[in-house]
């Protein structure tokens, strides 16, 4: 089946069986690995990416479910060649240590900061809560969340 | 890698949805995926074909209609949360949601699956329970009826929902003002964890006397269940330690919790004792 939708801003057609996954999808048929595979169920967040703006586990979704829906991956997150502010945050601040999860706490962050660009710790640890990560600890992380830079003061750096 | 091969049927509309519902009565189908994808991920199911209900704009909406919200089945977690009737209106039922999971749970698992899919430990159902919701379920012979929650489980995992029907929506009758609402799920964390026990409480107080009584169980029987013995031993009596000892007590004849991998069928007995003594007692001004 053809299914076609846009991926980081780009209109895209790919031919899949319907229930493949769209982790799958993604990295074997578009050769977009910074999506990562963790657990393939829903726990630990590795594969998020973002369906028209929410972020998701793509382990769970079928991929007939994305046809004309706007999808976004930590491929699509920097622009013009300059990190996503959250990205140069958790550089600046160590939130990544192995990498595995860092894709997937990176798109879950980002959504967060959308819709609420200063969150207080609370926020980000419950925004986070389905990303697992075996490496930091979890503190570097919600650090470089708190500490993500606004556009404004991103461009004045 | 998930390896299902099944063709998937995209209905423009909830008609056709229910013309495919009928044509395929073996075809399951498919919400927001999030018990599917982790069914299928463990082969434990094969089924022949879906049906998928995400893209229908009827099955979305949440509706405050006079006394009574309707959440189409097809709502999100995220979308309840957000919902400004809902938060007014139903605070438990926003609690419920927000222990889903988590967030990236929350963005796609819908209420119609969640009650659908039938788990004893399914956390909407407890509160709905309580807040006496009524489905809407449809076909394309029949068209609607209407069957309150507390009658829609038979057994493990079964329902009475026909095999060419749907759950279009929830109809959730608005409480009273005075009604006093709880929601409470035990758990090993926060987020992404499945309930050890949880609870929907909704109790209506005439001065200290209580005139009704709606307990909503879940993970603690083969179904989600209220416990009626508890509830009739409220109904009538001024919220006393001994009426509230009683219910506790009543308790215990309504709920057939099991051992499994999360808990044991002792430890769960305790709990909602507890779980229900302490709201009780929060209620006694
Ligand atoms: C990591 C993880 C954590 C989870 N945590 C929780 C939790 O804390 N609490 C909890 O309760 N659940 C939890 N779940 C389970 C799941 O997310 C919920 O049950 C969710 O509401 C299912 O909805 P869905 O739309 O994704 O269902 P789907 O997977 O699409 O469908 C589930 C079932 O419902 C049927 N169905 C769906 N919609 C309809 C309809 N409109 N009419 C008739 N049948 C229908 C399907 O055929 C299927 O049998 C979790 C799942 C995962 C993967
Ligand atoms: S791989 Fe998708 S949540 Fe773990
Ligand atoms: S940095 Fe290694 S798992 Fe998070």
């Amino acid at each position: 089946m053809k299914i076609q939708f846009e991926l980081n801003g780009a209109p895209t057609a790919v031919e899949a069986t319907p229930m493949a996954r769209l982790l799958d999808v993604l990295r074997e048929d578009l050769r977009l690995t910074g999506t990562k595979e963790g657990c393939g169920e829903g726990e630990c967040g590795a594969c998020t990416v973002l369906i028209d703006g929410r972020a998701i586990n793509s382990c769970l979704v079928p991929v007939v479910q994305v046809r004309g829906a706007k999808v976004q991956t930590v491929e699509g997150l920097a622009r013009d060649g300059r990190l996503h502010p959250v990205q140069q945050a958790f550089v600046d601040h160590g939130g990544a240590q192995c990498g595995i999860c860092t894709p997937g706490f990176v798109v879950a962050a980002a959504e967060l900061l959308a819709r609420d660009p200063q969150p207080d710790a609370i926020t980000i640890r419950e925004a986070l809560a389905g990303n697992l990560c075996r490496c930091t600890g979890y503190q570097k992380i919600i650090d470089s969340v708190a500490r993500t830079l606004s556009g404004d003061e991103e461009a004045a750096r | 890698m998930m390896t299902s091969a099944a063709p998937v049927h995209t209905p423009a509309d909830l008609a056709d949805a229910l013309a495919l519902r009928a044509a395929h009565p073996a075809a399951w189908l498919l919400a927001g995926g999030t018990d599917i994808m982790v069914y299928l991920e463990a082969h434990a199911i094969d089924p022949p074909a879906f049906i998928d209900l995400w893209g229908l704009p009827e099955l979305r909406g949440v509706d405050s209609r006079g006394d009574h919200i309707r959440v189409g089945a097809c709502a999100d977690y995220t979308t309840l949360i957000d919902d400004p009737a809902v938060r007014a209106h139903l605070p438990p039922l926003v609690e419920a949601a927000r222990t889903v999971g988590a967030r990236q749970i929350q963005n796609r698992g819908t209420i119609g699956g969640n009650i659908a899919n039938a788990s004893p430990a399914g956390d909407t159902m407890p509160v709905l329970l309580a807040l006496d919701a009524v489905l809407e379920l449809q076909s394309a012979a029949r068209g609607l009826r209407a069957v309150p929650l507390a009658d829609f489980y038979t057994g493990y995992k079964r329902t009475v929902m026909a095999p060419d029907e749907l759950i279009a929506a929830v109809r959730i009758p608005k409480p009273a003002k005075a009604d006093r609402l709880h929601f409470r799920k035990v758990g090993t964390r926060l987020a992404q964890s499945i309930s050890k026990v949880v609870l929907g409480g909704r109790l209506r107080l005439d001065g200290d006397t209580v005139t009704e009584a709606r307990l909503g169980w879940g993970s603690v029987a083969a179904t989600p269940v209220r416990s009626p013995k508890a509830e009739a031993a409220l109904v009538g009596q001024a919220l006393s330690p001994s009426t509230i000892e009683a219910a506790v007590a009543a308790l215990d004849g309504d709920i057939t919790p099991i051992d499994d991998v999360r808990s044991t069928a002792g430890y769960r007995v305790r709990v909602a004792g507890r779980i229900l003594r302490s709201w009780l007692e929060s209620l006694r001004g």
